[in-house]
C-alpha cells in the first residue's frame, strides 16, 4: 500500500483539508468527508463568553475521533502567540501533539517569517509537539526545519487563499529532493490540476482550504481534489514518458496505412 | 470585589471563584474549551483547585473552522 506517514503515523489519504470559510458546519461535515481527508486543521480562538451558550462547536461536526485534527497558529505573528496557542490546542484536544505551525510575517502577503517560525518551532519540539511547518519555498530553509526535527515541511505553491497554484515548481522539487520527512504543499492550490501537479512533482501531500471552501460548489471540488491527489501520485508512482521537443512518434504502426494518406508519396 | 481579565474583557467577582465555578458563570460548563492563565494552561485536572485572584488574565479558547 502506498500509504503518507507523518510521524510514524499512517494515513490512507494524502489531501489535507481545512475547516474554514465554509457557509455552515454541515457543509463543512459534507466537504471534508468527500474529500476523504484523515487529517483535519482546525483554528484556535478565544470562545464566546455566555453571550451564545448554545453556539455550535465544530468539533461536533468534525469529531476527534474520527479525524485527525491538526490545529493551526493561523493569525499568529509572533513566536510567543504560536507557542501559547499549540499549548492551549494540546490542552483542548486531550494531549494531541501534532501540530501546523506557521508564524505570519505580513498580513497582506500572510507570507511566513522564517526567523520567527524556526524560533517556534525549536520551542515547540523540545516541548514533544509533533511540527508540521508551514514555510517559503527556500530549500535551505526547509532542510533547516527539517534538521531541527519537523515531521513535515509544508512549502507554500503560492500565498494563503490566493489560489494561484504552483508558482515555482523547481523550489518545490529541490525541497522534495532534499528531505527525509514527508514534504506537503500547503497554500496557493486553486484548482484540482494545481493538485495534481503539486503530486506530480512527488509531494507526500497536499494541504487546501480556500480552494474547496471557496469553490461555488464546495462539496463538488472537494470530490476534485480527491482524486486529483490520487491521479497526481499514480503519475509520480507511474513515472511519467520523456519529454520530447520535435520528436514526434505515433502511437499507431508506421506500416499498413493505405496509400493515398501518405504525405510522402 | 475581584476583577478578572477573560478573553480581554474586565469582569467583577464578589469573592473567590476557581476555574470550575468560572466555567459555570461563562455557561461554558460541558464544552470543549482550553483555559490558560496568566499566560500558563490550566489543565482540565486543576480546574477545581485553582482559585483565581484579582488581576487574573484568562483566555478561554475552542476550535473553530481553520486551514
Amino acid at each position: 500500500m502506498d500509504n503518507l506517514v507523518i510521524a510514524g503515523k499512517t494515513y490512507h489519504s494524502r489531501l489535507l483539508v481545512g475547516t474554514g470559510k465554509y457557509k455552515d458546519f454541515d457543509e463543512t461535515r459534507t466537504a471534508v468527508e468527500t474529500s476523504g481527508a484523515e487529517i483535519i486543521t482546525v483554528a484556535i480562538r478565544r470562545t464566546n463568553i455566555g453571550q451564545n451558550p448554545d453556539e455550535p462547536n465544530l468539533l461536533d461536526a468534525v469529531s476527534p475521533s474520527k479525524y485527525t485534527l491538526l490545529p493551526n497558529t493561523a493569525g499568529c505573528y509572533t513566536v510567543d502567540d504560536a507557542v501559547r496557542t499549540l499549548r492551549l490546542a494540546r490542552e483542548l484536544l486531550d494531549g494531541h501533539s501534532l501540530v501546523k505551525l506557521e508564524v505570519l510575517g505580513d498580513p497582506k502577503t500572510l507570507y511566513p517569517n522564517m526567523v520567527e517560525t524556526i524560533k517556534a518551532a525549536e520551542i515547540l519540539i523540545k516541548e514533544d509537539f509533533q511540527v508540521m511547518v508551514y514555510t517559503s519555498d527556500d530549500p535551505i530553509i526547509a532542510k533547516q526545519l527539517e534538521e531541527i526535527g519537523c515531521v513535515a515541511i509544508m512549502p507554500l505553491a503560492s500565498l494563503i487563499g490566493s489560489g494561484m497554484g504552483i508558482l515555482n515548481p523547481w523550489n518545490l522539487q529541490i525541497i522534495i529532493d532534499n528531505a527525509k520527512v514527508p514534504v506537503l504543499v500547503d497554500a496557493g492550490v486553486g484548482t484540482a490540476s494545481d493538485a495534481a501537479i503539486a503530486m506530480e512533482l512527488g509531494c507526500d501531500g497536499v494541504l487546501m482550504n480556500t480552494a474547496i471552501a471557496a469553490a461555488q460548489n464546495p462539496v463538488l471540488m472537494a470530490s476534485a481534489m480527491r482524486k486529483a491527489v490520487e491521479a497526481g501520485r499514480e503519475a509520480y508512482l507511474a513515472g511519467r514518458m520523456a519529454k520530447k521537443l520535435y520528436s514526434a512518434s505515433p502511437s499507431s504502426p508506421v506500416s499498413g496505412v493505405i496509400a493515398s494518406s501518405s504525405p510522402n508519396k | 470585589m475581584m476583577q478578572l481579565t477573560i478573553n480581554g474583557q474586565t469582569q467583577n467577582f464578589d469573592g473567590a471563584v476557581n476555574v470550575s465555578q468560572l466555567i459555570e458563570h461563562l455557561s461554558l460548563q460541558g464544552k470543549r474549551i482550553a483555559i490558560e492563565r496568566n499566560g500558563v494552561i490550566v489543565p482540565r485536572s486543576q480546574y477545581t483547585e485553582q482559585k483565581l485572584v484579582d488581576g487574573d488574565q484568562l483566555e478561554v479558547v475552542v476550535a473553530v473552522g481553520g486551514g
